[in-house]
């Protein structure tokens, strides 16, 4: 295990020195001069001036990429183009937002997504089967935002069970959540499936049943450990569709993460902002991913005792 | 052998069959065997002659749909048919075990041996948790595995394919079930861990006096192991004899086809041929059967009625049948 | 025994026999599933087509004295703010989101593929320097990657494309570079490379058609994620710009009129549904029918 351990964590620094030059060059990719993007369209001649001397862009490219991963080990983003306010600042003051409606969403999909798919693979081809196969799959074509819009006409306007944005208690977190969560619900039952069908036929089930064990402990103890294990590996993909369908939820609920931050930048061109948040998600996405990939190796017994 | 004693197992008119997208398989379509106790009963055929999906019905091991067995098998006189799920349950793995061929495959890679071989045990004796543990230790010592305690807590990746397949031996034997149902034991081992394998089995069968029902291809085996053999085609029994008389005289054109193929020293001395006699065709699919004797299309002494209707199963003596119009006169 | 020998025949040319072949399309044929899905996207293909004799005149000329009117005869789906008709809107759609379907994943196609059998077969540096960049564009979720390239390249029908498009490739070079990777290995391969058989020659007739199960499969699938994605960044106003009917475009607008005329934004997302989910269900039927495991 420890060899897959290290390997592993080596993989992850091609791939950080890989975004941070994908995000130094994306910002020199733009059209204009890089100062004035940075310091914003109201920013006077002067200002960016300051700005192109501060952040060394009359300096070589790559000293100005020293300076740029300099300024990444110092956490510091710069500066919103729109507000002034440091982005890291800004960033974080929105992210455990973001983060609540994500773990929301995961735990939700783990518990309605695994148990629907062990059921299906039980009971294939039955109707309990067709229902949460045919549901799951709607769940995989739908459009997060229109699934939002759609429960707040539903929840918000018709019913008025539900506030239809904005933060304050936890009834404003059930529709965001839920709305996030349903494309990982339905990824994870569908995954969950197969997964369970596959192993189901694997010989050592049978083996399992031919000791008399109840079909129930050949299910959960044998056939359920083996199926999961895929299925943590690709928890961490869900996770980035989480991120991404935050970015789309938020919008539509007005809510104050991180993912309404990027959209708002995008429309606004405030570049420092847009490129700390992207990094902030991709960071994010590389670290879940990473754990989840030291998670799996724990529980596969294979890779552990190696 | 006197015709006294009762058989521990005796199978009548078994058909298992599958309902399949492109018609009706009819993997085992009217077999009958007995098993006696303290006997290795040998079961051989080619691959897809049933031989397996028979082991597999014996203790419904078979999702039905789409299988369907009928039939009568009765196990110390009760239909095992008749059982419910619960009562099959009680029988596996407990009056009746069985090992398979491949043991890369058929042990769970996230339980630990010792796991897998105590929870039988639990949950057939109802002895505790750590008595079980000890026991499935003791099995492991038994089947002669060094260092049972620490292989106990391994993993089945970490033991080698012999030690794997020994570990299903401990596994099926661990309650002292009065039948072992052994699929291609050996298939998938190498030739010395074979022999081990077989001269472990042996050895066993005589201690726990258990007996054997021995499914292979491999008449190499049978002639090691076996004191009776049933041979198999298509689905059906077409020869039954103890082991020295099928070998000396074998009466089924595919028997002889069988035998003739086995490549042995000193061959080309006794039957003056030096190619190895093959059998033309192949085993024909289950969606297109011949008409009348299955193996027809394959038999070098067929005659006009063999391609009309298929053979009566004729007994020759105690425990000699054989399925043949040759016979049949 | 013949069975086996023709298989084995097959794997030594690295293509279905016909009789495989025939066997797999039968399977097909059979799940209903994606036989539905496959209607599905032929409705929309018609549609698309024949989209000036279904809706004749322009779905974006403005009709404001019939701003936000509820279902009538003239207008089966309504109208939307400014009093154009959502089901025409919704059916010029079908072509916009149909472009951009097979513009995503040619993108994927032409640049992708190549790419991974390059990176497959000849390993060593080319390999790993692909592999590189291949990780750190997968180490975005999709979607962020495609909205930071749209930041860069800026908004738009073209721009949309490319940018949904380009976060594809790398999909298409991992998937078909796991395949090229295990396929090199065979020994047909080998034989053949002992022959002298030049690698192009290789690429082409031995491992590409092999690698065509997983493609079809992921083509189908991904036309579905590029329609959702387009729409993604069409609702968040970064995508197709109005007044290009976009479905995820119309919605953005929808938006604004949820509480008292909610069938601007329902309908056009009923469209991108049964859009996404033809080609759902497609894919998965075609996988379904083409796994080698499930050889019949």
């Amino acid at each position: 295990m420890l060899q897959y351990v290290i390997k592993r964590l080596l993989s992850t620094i091609p791939v950080l020195i890989g975004i941070s030059l994908l995000l130094f060059f994306m910002l020199r990719m733009l059209p204009g001069d890089p100062a004035q993007v940075l310091a914003g369209q109201m920013a006077t001649p002067d200002e960016v001036e300051l700005i192109r001397h501060q952040l060394g862009l009359d300096r070589p490219v790559h000293v100005q990429y020293a300076f740029f991963l300099g300024r990444l080990a110092r956490f510091d983003l710069g500066r919103s183009a729109r507000t002034q306010n440091p982005v890291t600042e800004e960033i974080w003051a929105r992210l455990p937002n973001t983060m609540l409606l994500a773990v929301v969403a995961i735990t939700l999909a783990c518990l309605f997504g695994i148990p629907a798919g062990i059921i299906s693979a039980v009971r294939p081809y039955t109707w309990i089967d067709y229902v949460v196969t045919s549901t799951a799959i709607f769940g995989i074509s739908m459009p997060v935002f229109w699934l939002g819009l759609m429960l707040v006409v539903v929840f918000a306007v018709w019913l008025q069970w539900l506030p239809a944005g904005g933060t304050g208690s936890w009834r404003h977190v059930i529709l965001p959540s839920f709305t996030l969560a349903a494309f990982v619900v339905a990824f994870i039952a569908r995954m969950t499936r197969s997964s369970m069908i596959e192993v189901l036929s694997q010989d050592y089930t049978t083996t399992a049943r031919s000791k008399g064990l109840k079909e129930q402990v050949v299910v959960i103890k044998h056939a359920l450990k083996n199926a999961l294990i895929p299925i943590i590996t690709v928890i961490g993909l869900q996770f980035g569709m989480l991120l991404g369908g935050a970015v789309l939820t938020e919008t539509v609920f007005a809510w104050p993460g991180v993912g309404r931050l990027i959209v708002d930048s995008i429309l606004a061109r405030d570049y420092p902002m847009i490129q700390g948040a992207i990094l902030v998600f991709g960071l994010l996405y590389i670290l879940v991913n990473l754990v989840v990939d030291l998670l799996y190796a724990y529980v596969d017994p294979r890779i552990r005792y190696d | 052998m006197n015709g006294q004693v009762k058989p521990l197992l005796a199978i009548h008119g078994l058909a298992t069959r599958f309902h399949t997208f492109e018609g009706m398989v009819n993997a085992v379509d009217g077999v009958d065997m007995e098993v006696f106790p303290g006997e290795t009963l040998g079961l051989v055929g080619e691959s897809g002659c049933g031989k397996s999906v028979t082991a597999l019905s014996i203790l419904q091991l078979l999702r039905c749909p789409p299988a369907e067995i009928r039939g009568r098998i009765l196990f110390e006189g009760i239909n095992l048919l008749d059982l419910g799920r619960e009562g099959i349950r009680k029988i596996r793995g407990n009056s009746i075990s069985m090992i398979f061929q491949e043991p890369m495959t058929s042990l769970n890679p996230v339980l630990t041996i010792g796991e897998q071989i105590a929870e039988a045990i639990v949950l057939h004796q109802g002895t505790s948790k750590q008595e079980a543990w000890e026991r499935a230790v003791e099995m492991l010592q038994m089947v002669q595995i060094p260092e049972p305690g620490a292989r106990a807590r391994d993993y089945p990746h970490k033991l080698s394919g012999g030690m794997r397949q020994r570990a299903m031996i401990a596994m099926a034997l661990s309650c002292h079930p009065q039948l072992l149902l052994a699929d291609e034991p050996t298939t998938a081992l190498d030739v010395t861990i074979q022999a081990q394998i077989t001269s472990l089995m042996a050895r066993l069968k005589e201690e726990f006096e258990t007996s054997i029902v021995i499914i292979t291809h491999n008449l190499g085996l049978i002639a090691e192991m076996a004191r009776r053999v049933v041979v198999m085609y298509a689905g059906k029994v077409v020869e039954e004899a103890p082991v020295e008389e099928l070998f000396k005289e074998p009466l089924h054109p595919y028997t002889q086809g069988l035998l003739g193929s086995i490549p042995w020293i000193g061959r080309k001395l006794k039957t003056g041929r030096r190619e190895l006699q093959e059998i033309p065709g192949i085993v024909p699919s289950p969606l297109e059967m011949p008409e009348g004797c299955r193996f027809h299309p394959r038999c070098p002494r067929v005659m006009d009625i063999c391609c009309e209707q298929e053979p009566p199963m004729v007994r020759l003596a105690e425990h000699r049948r054989v399925s043949c119009w040759l016979e049949a006169k | 025994m013949t069975e086996t020998t023709k298989n084995e025949a097959s794997r030594t040319q690295g293509r279905l026999p016909y009789s495989q072949l025939r066997r797999r399309w039968a399977k097909l044929r059979r799940n209903k599933a994606a036989l539905f899905g496959g209607i599905l996207i032929l409705i929309f293909i018609v549609i698309a087509l024949l989209a000036p004799v279904l809706f004749p005149g322009s779905p974006s000329a403005p009709n404001l004295m019939k701003s936000l009117e509820r279902s009538s005869l003239e207008h089966p789906l309504g109208t939307d703010e400014l009093g154009r008709s959502i089901l025409g809107r919704i059916i010029y759609g079908s072509r916009i989101s149909l472009l951009i379907a097979v513009g995503v994943v040619s993108f994927g196609l032409l640049i992708g593929v190549p790419l991974g059998l390059v990176s497959g077969y000849y390993r060593g540096k080319v390999d790993f320097g692909i592999q590189r960049v291949t990780d750190t564009m997968l180490a975005f979720p999709g979607f962020l990657l495609a909205l930071a390239l749209v930041a860069v390249l800026g908004v738009g029908l073209k721009n949309t494309v490319i940018s949904i498009g380009i976060s594809m490739v790398p999909i298409y070079i991992r998937l078909v570079r796991g395949c090229a990777l295990s396929i090199r290995e065979e020994v047909y391969v080998e034989a053949a490379r002992a022959v002298g058989t030049r690698d192009i020659v290789i690429l082409l007739r031995h491992i590409l058609p092999n690698v065509m199960v997983p493609i079809t499969v992921q083509t189908s699938l991904g036309m579905g994620m590029a329609i959702l994605f387009a729409a993604g960044l069409g609702f968040l106003g970064i995508g197709v710009q109005p007044p290009t009917p976009e479905w995820g475009t119309m919605l953005s607008s929808g938006r604004a009129y949820l509480f008292h005329s909610p069938h601007v934004a329902t309908f056009p997302g009923i469209a991108i549904v049964l859009a996404v989910l033809g080609f759902n269900l497609l894919g998965d039927g075609l996988r379904d029918a083409l796994d080698p495991r499930f050889r019949l």
